[in-house]
């Protein structure tokens, strides 16, 4: 009986640094934020004592912050569709190598990631601006005279996340294409089916809960990234995570602020569990 | 000419000759295993039938035509493989009914044919389930109903029984020969396990690094082996040293032994191997005394290891329900004449 009641709790006390840990540097800063988020704040004040949910109403109702979450998911579904355009087949033709070539191209897959995200960043604000290499490319294949910036732009901070996410898409679908047995394609093929059937009907559909998850982290990435669209999308392409730090540092107005954060993690938490019982729904049943 | 015509068939992987020369002629309707220790080139023969794999040289002659560079997607022959090979997205039904899709025929006339196939092997009550939730012998039977459904010329099994349990795949062999007749199919087996090509097939073909051993019958195999080598690997034997001594005689550790010597030269050094049940243990004072050593029961018979003049040999004795020797005894050896069987040194 003792010893019953002491397995059970070795878990826990094993645990528990662990927790303990997260629970002061995690849980503890979260609560902190919500607490905040609930206070009004005067500009000549501060933030005020009494409790209010003035905040989240002004950021629900106020067009010019629906337009900011909008850009915020719409951003995060536009990188997460392009990278599994180009991290599917990439992640594809790893999986095709031999072992020697795929070490290498690995590497260089996971180059980005090898790089600090302000120096990566800033790399793109180079190739980006008024007077970049873009602009240089453009001229000289007489695309006309006028400077081609990508600066301040939608497109650009599209092209900037898609470069650092694809590696988060390549490796998850490169794992579970590792898992597939090869057997089932030649199976497949014995059969009469043509090698693109095997692609898309035995191989892409043995693939897809890798596909799922790398959608996942990449849009939960996209949508709380701030670095990238910091320096690429700046103060005129404002995102969620941007806007917050305005209301923070510029503003000062930190219960606002607040809000924005609380109100992003709900919506990414919402986001990601809603299509993880999605993925678990329809896929439960087929792989162990 | 045969239904199925292997000719001079070679692979080479860099210097790795996988398959020398595999000449072989199948007939339709025949039972053919491939039988051999892993690395015998059996399975790169299979996958070069199937067009999994490309032959070096050499040509692959189904029912009179050249299919040798016929991708295997054309081939239209049924492969049931090691790991079986399902599809995991797929319930059984559809993997089964994938090929008939395949073909182009019309979804309710491919899911009838699918269900009665699936009935065939036994599993008519399996057909939504997906493969993770079915046996080992149950995905085994959906991976042959995905074969036969298809009406191939030629069925594929590449040691389709490797993974079962020891009853179930006893099991599954005489349901595979029997459904295997019914159909007719022609029909190569991919086998490292003796017991499997000998239950099962019309015609065995031992392999041994690349080359073909000998082609025969599974009796002819097990009775006349052509060397030491298909004598060990197919069923048990004991191999003893021995040098011809005279027509018909050959001595073994200095006693003089019976033998044919019809194929070996005068004072050959020979092998002279015979099978444990060949050989019979009595009480009665005739043969060689020997001492028993180990005695194993091995449910319908008992295996002995007993120690004699002629060496260590192995001795299987039917299981009649009656008294056995024990570890210690004496008892006396003796053979009928032609049990043993010589093998010259170099053959």
């Amino acid at each position: 009986m003792m010893a019953d009641l002491a397995d059970k709790r070795i878990p826990y006390l094993l645990t528990a640094p662990g927790t303990l840990f997260f629970a002061a540097l995690l849980g503890a800063p979260l609560v902190m934020t919500f607490l905040l988020s609930l206070h009004a704040y005067d500009f000549t004040a501060g933030v005020l004592p009494g409790w209010t949910a003035q905040n989240y109403i002004e950021v629900i109702t106020d067009s010019y912050f629906q337009k900011i979450f909008a850009r915020t998911f719409g951003l995060a579904l536009l990188v997460t569709v392009i990278c599994v355009l180009i991290g599917v087949p990439e992640a594809y033709v790893l999986s095709r190598l031999s072992s020697r070539w795929r070490s290498f191209f690995l590497l260089i897959v996971l180059g980005p990631l090898l790089i600090s995200v302000v120096v990566r960043t800033l790399g793109w604000a180079l190739f980006f601006g008024g007077n970049g290499i873009l602009t240089m490319v453009s001229q000289a294949l007489g695309f006309g005279d006028a400077p081609v910036s990508l600066m301040f732009t939608f497109t650009g901070m599209t092209i900037a996340l898609v470069h650092v996410l694809v590696p988060f898409m390549v490796l998850a679908v490169w794992a579970s294409l590792q898992k597939i047995d090869p057997q089932s394609e030649d199976a497949a093929l014995s059969l009469g089916a043509s090698k693109f059937t095997v692609l898309s009907r035995i191989t892409l559909p043995q693939a897809m809960p890798g596909i799922l998850s790398g959608s996942i982290i990449v849009f939960a990435l996209t949508a709380s990234a701030f670095a990238t669209p910091a320096i690429i999308g700046g103060r005129r392409m404002k995102v969620v995570s941007t806007a917050a730090y305005d209301e923070y540092l510029s503003t000062l107005n930190w219960p606002l602020g607040a809000a924005i954060v609380v109100l992003l993690l709900l919506a990414n938490i919402a986001i990601i569990v809603g299509y993880n019982k999605l993925v678990e729904r329809r896929f439960a049943k087929v792989f162990e | 000419m045969s239904f199925l015509v292997l000719k001079s068939l070679r692979r080479e992987f860099g210097d790795f000759i996988a398959v020398r020369e595999m000449s072989l002629e199948i007939e339709r309707g025949e039972f053919i295993s491939l039988l051999g220790p892993s690395g015998c080139g059996k399975t790169t023969t299979l996958q070069m039938i199937s067009g999994l794999l490309q032959p070096s040289s050499g040509q692959i002659i189904l029912d009179g035509n050249d299919i040798t560079n016929t991708p295997p997607n054309k081939r239209g022959l049924g492969i049931v493989f090691q790991s079986y090979a399902l599809f995991p997205h797929m319930t059984a039904l559809e993997n089964v009914a994938f090929g008939l899709e395949m073909r182009g025929i019309a979804k309710p006339a491919r899911l009838e044919r699918a269900r009665a196939a699936l009935d065939q092997v036994r599993l008519g009550q399996f057909v939504e389930r997906h493969p993770k939730d079915m046996s080992g012998g149950q995905r085994q039977r959906v991976a042959l109903a995905r074969a036969l459904v298809i009406e191939p010329p030629v069925l594929l099994l590449d040691e389709p029984l490797s993974n079962l349990d020891a009853k179930l795949r006893e099991d599954m062999c005489i349901e595979l020969r029997l459904l295997q007749q019914e159909i007719g199919v022609t029909t190569i087996l991919v086998t490292h396990d003796q017991e499997e090509a000998l239950s099962m097939s019309d015609r065995i073909v031992v392999m041994q690094e690349g080359d073909i051993s000998q082609i025969a019958s599974p009796l002819e195999l097990y009775e006349w082996p052509r060397n030491t080598f298909v004598s060990d690997f197919v069923g048990k034997t004991n191999l003893m040293r021995g040098q011809v001594a005279d027509r018909n005689k050959v001595s073994v550790n200095g006693s003089l032994l019976s033998a044919d010597t019809l194929n070996c030269a005068p004072d050959a050094a020979v092998t002279v191997s015979v099978r444990p049940e060949k050989l019979h243990l009595s009480e009665e004072k005739t043969g060689f005394r020997v001492k028993v050593d180990a005695a194993i029961f091995m449910g319908s018979s008992w295996l002995y290891r007993i120690t004699s003049e002629l060496g260590e040999l192995f001795v299987t004795q039917p299981n009649t329900g009656v008294a056995n020797f024990k570890k210690g005894d004496i008892a006396y050896l003796s053979w009928p004449e032609g049990a043993l069987s010589l093998f010259a040194d170099n053959a």
